[in-house]
């Protein structure tokens, strides 16, 4: 009986994932309208659910992939990969003032600039600190605070060892994780309330998923805004970080 | 109909992903640059084409629509399936290199925004707009 559950479960796997993520959405909401009385929005409880949820997966079974390890839970892999959710994110966009997009956009390439090399420069700085001397080491592991993309590609390209790539790889999976809770905790004081704000931020932070569940979590009218630039971003450090900056960071070393 | 909507969004994306494959391909990296950001410039300009000549009914609407409300929970179905055990066992160098590439981006959110004017101003600020998701 339990068997054939199970197996029914798995085969219909993306069905499953919609009715797990709406009951998760159920209690989150319910968590923010009764426990907090709304002030934490019922997006960032539902995000930080699946993020425990992700670490319990992760934890029991060894796999990369959160919850969706869980063979039950495996369809939330489809449901919240990549394919999916650019399609989700690009129909954000239906409805987006073209004009905001227009105002803010020299700023939002600026940012695009800046957050690069400040993460790039923010991971090294922890890389020297703990003793890495190796110019390619260093540059691996502050390619990695750009995003967890950047920084294994960054490590392939330059020949970084498996242990340093996976160091790279963690350090952005943090800062992913990091800014989908930080995001809503700190939108008010950092004055994450408007399309501009929300480009500029897009473009500083970069990291795709953290950017868009931290907005998701704040306001999500802001999501296509946010989106529009952290877009770039990746692409932006893989051209940056093995070429310009690794040749900075060998200068200095 | 429905599908309409669905297959102008599908669209969009894939012809904004392939303009990103190439644009990577001409700076010689290997990644697909902004591809998602050329998808909703062109979702915004295809649909605003066809909104002003009234060849975009609700039905049509409704496709695209369904797709962006989903995508609160297409991003806690991201969040589920994130590699959280990984971030938390890279040890403090990966920790801190994280921590402090998220709080110097935040920080330099207010920097770069400049002073309140009037085209920063918040979208709305009856805070129950919220609810509608």
């Amino acid at each position: 009986m339990n068997d054939s559950i199970v197996s029914l479960v798995d085969k219909y796997h993306l069905i499953a994932a919609f009715a797990v993520i709406g009951l998760t959405m159920y209690v989150a909401y319910w968590l923010s309208r009764h426990l907090t009385a709304g002030r934490l929005h019922g997006s960032a409880i539902a995000i930080i659910i699946g993020l425990i949820l992700a670490y319990v997966g992760g934890a029991s079974t060894g796999g990369s992939k959160g919850l969706s390890d869980v063979t039950l839970f495996s369809g939330l892999g489809l449901m919240g990969g990549g394919m999916l959710r650019d399609l989700a994110i690009i129909a954000t966009a239906y409805g987006v003032r073209l004009q905001e997009i227009k105002k803010a956009g020299m700023r939002g390439v600026i940012a695009l600039f800046l957050g690069v090399l400040v993460s790039f420069v923010a991971g090294a700085v922890v890389a020297i600190g703990f003793g890495y001397t190796d110019p390619v080491d260093i540059t691996t592991i502050a390619a990695g605070a750009v995003t967890y993309i950047v920084g294994p590609v960054t490590g392939a390209t330059l020949g970084a060892s498996s242990e340093v790539i996976a160091l790279s790889i963690a350090a952005g999976l943090v800062k992913s994780i990091l800014t989908m809770i930080a995001t809503p905790m700190t939108a008010k004081l950092i004055g994450l309330d408007n399309p501009r704000s929300a480009m500029i931020f897009g473009g500083l932070i970069g990291t795709t998923s953290g950017v868009a569940a931290g907005l998701a979590a704040t306001d999500a009218r802001l999501v296509p805004y946010g989106a529009m630039t952290a877009t770039f971003y990746t692409g932006l450090g893989i051209l940056l970080a093995p070429t310009v900056l690794f040749l900075a960071v060998r200068m200095i070393f | 109909m429905v599908i309409y909507g669905v297959a102008l969004l599908a669209g969009c994306m894939l012809v904004g992903l392939i303009i990103g494959d190439v644009l990577g391909q001409l700076l010689g990296i290997d990644a697909n640059l902004g591809g998602v950001g050329i998808a909703m410039l062109l979702l915004i300009f295809v649909t605003g084409y066809l909104k002003d000549r009234g060849k975009l009914p609700e039905t049509t609407e409704s496709g695209i629509n369904f797709w962006n409300a989903m995508y609160i929970p297409i991003v806690v179905a991201m969040a589920a399936s994130q590699n959280v055990a990984a971030a938390f066992s890279g040890g403090m160098v990966a920790i801190l290199a994280g921590v402090l590439a998220v709080v110097l981006g935040l920080a330099l959110v207010p920097v770069l925004t400049g002073k309140k004017v009037d085209d920063a101003s918040p979208l709305d600020s009856t805070p129950t707009a919220h609810s509608g998701h």
